[in-house]
């Protein structure tokens, strides 16, 4: 979880997109940077190649502002994607306190999404987090694509649902995002649950803005 | 553990921290000494101020740090306790702290590396016990981080304005 500052009273909050190469999660911290107004945002780092891949990641300090005499900031990270940058990946992930997997929906994709996923869960667990017990929210990007696959089969295959054996959270839960859909369901006597998800062309900057609310959120609610 | 681990920094913390540096930054002539924690954030900074922008310097020390951890690892050291980046007018010298925080000393043409490296064992001794006590503390949940009730309506207000509602 966070670390809170009470000497220069800060909360500094990490949020991490992870996902395969090419996925979109440079694109979507550079239309937060074009976007958010200059005064609210730090300077964006990309250590990137010489032909713009990520090579150890891109960082961009968001700062939500004065709250109840805290100062809050978001610092927003991506990982490369490559699957021969893991080392780098994986040091990344220290002190994470929220995680965006930004998943490419084109179907010839589908094999990295998972991939990446598994290596997403891989490298949480050895630093010893549990990717089901800290905010986690799911971007399909790359909505525009005539060979997107659809949702329904994205889901199935990246967020099928985690069984939830804590009886305080087994509770029929909505997905606010998605009227009819649940995020904790019962099924055949056992409960689970999925990551919020989110549809995005990142490109355009569409659902990018719904991801970064939704874990922003979900990572406050755990300083509470 | 479930996430990361959380701790929380008392003033009486900042001040001791302040101390320990003050004094060393005076013996070293040194320049400015940062802390920052492994995972990015900046700790606290002592003696003159800088003219970069500390939040990114933070982040991009940490990943310093932790890429020659690993580099460390595959020599077969368990670590490399200390780093050493060296400029034509401005040095800087990183040092490990309790496994956790890393001390960055900015150093120019007044002093050596001799006499930074000299005065800094010292410091890190003392900071590595100041730490040391505050992660045990946080270990033993003696203070979870908290905020004020009212605390997260406002956030989350905050996060609709600035990301669009």
């Amino acid at each position: 979880m966070s670390m809170i500052n009470y000497a220069s009273r800060e909360i500094n909050c990490k949020l991490v997109y992870y996902g395969p190469g090419l996925g979109g999660k440079t694109t979507n911290l550079e239309f937060v940077y074009n976007k958010v107004a200059p005064g609210s945002r730090g300077k964006m780092i990309s250590l990137a190649t010489e032909t713009e891949r990520t090579l150890f990641f891109d960082f961009l300090p968001v700062d939500l502002g004065t709250i109840r005499g805290f100062k809050v900031k978001f610092h927003l990270y991506t990982v490369p994607g490559q699957v021969y940058y893991n080392a780098s990946r994986k040091l990344i992930l220290k002190g994470v306190d929220g995680v965006v997997f930004v998943a490419d929906s084109q179907l010839e994709r589908m094999e990295a999404n998972i991939e990446a996923m598994q290596n997403l869960y891989d490298n949480m667990t050895q630093h010893g987090y549990d990717l089901m017990r800290i905010p986690f929210a799911i971007q399909y990007n790359k909505r525009d694509l005539p060979n997107a696959a659809p949702i329904a089969e994205l889901q199935a295959a990246l967020n099928p649902g985690w069984s939830v054996e804590d009886p305080a959270r087994q509770r029929l839960t909505p997905d606010p995002d998605h009227p009819g859909e649940y995020l904790v369901w019962q099924q055949d006597g056992a409960w689970y649950e999925r990551a919020p998800h989110f549809e995005a062309v990142a490109a355009t900057g569409e659902g990018v803005f719904d991801t970064l609310k939704a874990i922003s959120k979900a990572v406050v609610k755990t300083l509470g | 553990m479930s996430g990361a681990s959380s701790w929380s920094f008392r003033e009486e913390d900042s001040r001791r921290i302040d101390e320990i540096l003050t004094s060393f930054l005076h013996e070293s002539s040194a320049r400015t000494a940062l802390i920052v924690d492994r995972t990015g954030q900046l700790v606290a900074t002592v003696g003159q101020a800088v003219a970069f922008d500390p939040t990114a310097f933070a982040s991009l020390t940490a990943a310093d740090f932790s890429a020659n951890d690993q580099l460390a690892r595959m020599l077969g050291e368990p670590e490399f306790g200390a780093l050493f980046h060296q400029g034509e007018r401005e040095s800087m010298y990183l040092a490990d702290i309790a496994r956790r925080v890393i001390l960055v000393v900015l150093f120019d043409n007044e002093t050596t590396l001799g006499l930074v490296k000299l005065r800094v064992r010292a410091a890190v001794v003392e900071l590595n016990k100041v730490f040391t006590d505050m992660f045990t503390r946080a270990d033993a949940g003696a203070d979870a981080p908290q905020v004020e009730s009212g605390f997260l309506g406002e956030a989350e207000d905050e996060i609709d304005k600035l990301f669009g509602s």
